[in-house]
């Protein structure tokens, strides 16, 4: 018998620290996979958020650099700079990407920053216990709006994706999950396309990966993952939301 | 050999590829591992037939799966 599938070989042999059911676990995998199947590990160079996925290099033999929270797309433009031949990639959650690194990230898609950006929206601040993000949606519970987002108080979830997608140097934005097997063969097609795009010099990728976090949205891992196709994706359609790279 | 062979000290057994695998081949052990996660088990290895949903789904990539 041949093996067909397992860890991806750029890929440490450490166990995750995710929570069971995390979908870190999975968008890392895929990454994996990307980076072995384009050849590029030796070429790669990762800036990890802050945020739950903040130890990311351990799982990686690939060479990466932390950020302060948010600031992943500043770091990776100085880098993309100095060594244009590096494939360099940000990932980021919703919190450090929709949040405080709002600026950094409008303005490293809008210079058209030869970069990627993984992009994992799991509608909440994971790693400091589950407070509202900027993506939280409307009457969704979380530790800071006990009763549910009121979008009249504190304003509505918002689309990082589309907002990006206007700007001129954004070429490929698409949105995915990681919730099933469907979405996740169709993730890894998305992030691929986007390590390719940052490949051709084309100008700014980003694959936004609607990702479950069951521990604090309270919901088993099963739930969480439904919940993903049956509320979360009402909000945030899956499917591209540019692609300029035929043109 | 099992087409599927799942690393029961990486397995946080939180089912998911339970839930994905459509012949219904793997189920929640009784014994836990070393850090108490009740791990999936490969409960039919015959009805296995390497679709690779499991390992899709899995967040520890702790399935190996043969053809
Ligand atoms: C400058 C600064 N402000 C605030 C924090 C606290 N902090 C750590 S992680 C985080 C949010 C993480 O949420 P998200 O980006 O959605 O990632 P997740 O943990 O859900 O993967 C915050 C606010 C910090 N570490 N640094
Ligand atoms: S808190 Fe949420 S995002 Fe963080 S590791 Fe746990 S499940 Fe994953
Ligand atoms: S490979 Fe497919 S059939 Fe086999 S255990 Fe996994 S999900 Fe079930
Ligand atoms: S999906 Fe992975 S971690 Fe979850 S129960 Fe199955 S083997 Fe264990």
């Amino acid at each position: 018998m041949k093996k067909i599938f397992g860890k991806p070989e750029c890929m440490t042999d450490k166990p995750f620290h995710y929570c069971p059911g995390c979908g870190h676990g999975i968008v890392h995998r895929l990454i994996g996979e990307v980076v072995d199947e384009l050849g590029i590990q030796d070429r790669t160079i990762g800036v990890p958020p802050v945020g739950c996925a903040v130890v990311m290099y351990h799982y990686f033999n690939i060479d990466m650099t932390e950020a302060p929270h948010g600031r992943t797309p500043a770091v990776a433009t100085g880098i993309k700079r100095v060594h244009p031949d590096k494939v360099v990639f940000t990932y980021q959650g919703d919190g450090d990407l929709a949040a405080i690194g709002t600026g950094e990230i409008i303005h490293a898609a809008n210079r058209g920053e030869r970069i990627t950006t993984i992009f994992v929206n799991n509608a909440v601040y994971g790693m400091t216990g589950g407070q509202m993000a900027p993506t939280t949606l409307v009457g969704q519970k979380t530790t800071t709006t006990p009763l549910g987002r009121d979008a009249r108080l504190i304003g509505y979830p918002i689309k990082i994706s589309e907002m990006l997608a206007i700007t001129d140097g954004s070429i490929y934005i698409e949105r995915v999950a990681v919730n099933k097997p469907a979405n996740i063969i169709k993730a890894k097609k998305a992030i691929k396309k986007a390590f390719q795009i940052q490949l051709e010099d084309r100008g700014f990728s980003m694959v936004e990966v609607l990702s479950q976090c069951p521990v604090n949205l309270g919901l088993t891992s099963q739930k969480a993952a439904e919940w993903i196709d049956n509320t979360l994706m009402k909000t945030y359609p899956l499917g591209v939301i540019k692609d300029k790279s035929g043109e | 050999m099992s087409k599927v062979i799942i690393d029961k000290e990486i397995c946080k057994g939180c089912g998911l590829c339970i839930s994905a695998c459509p012949k219904e081949a793997l189920s929640i052990s009784k014994i836990q591992n070393s850090k108490g996660f009740f791990h999936a088990e490969v409960a039919c290895p015959e009805k296995c037939t390497s679709c690779t949903f499991c390992g899709l789904v899995c967040p520890d990539i702790a399935i190996k799966i043969y053809k």
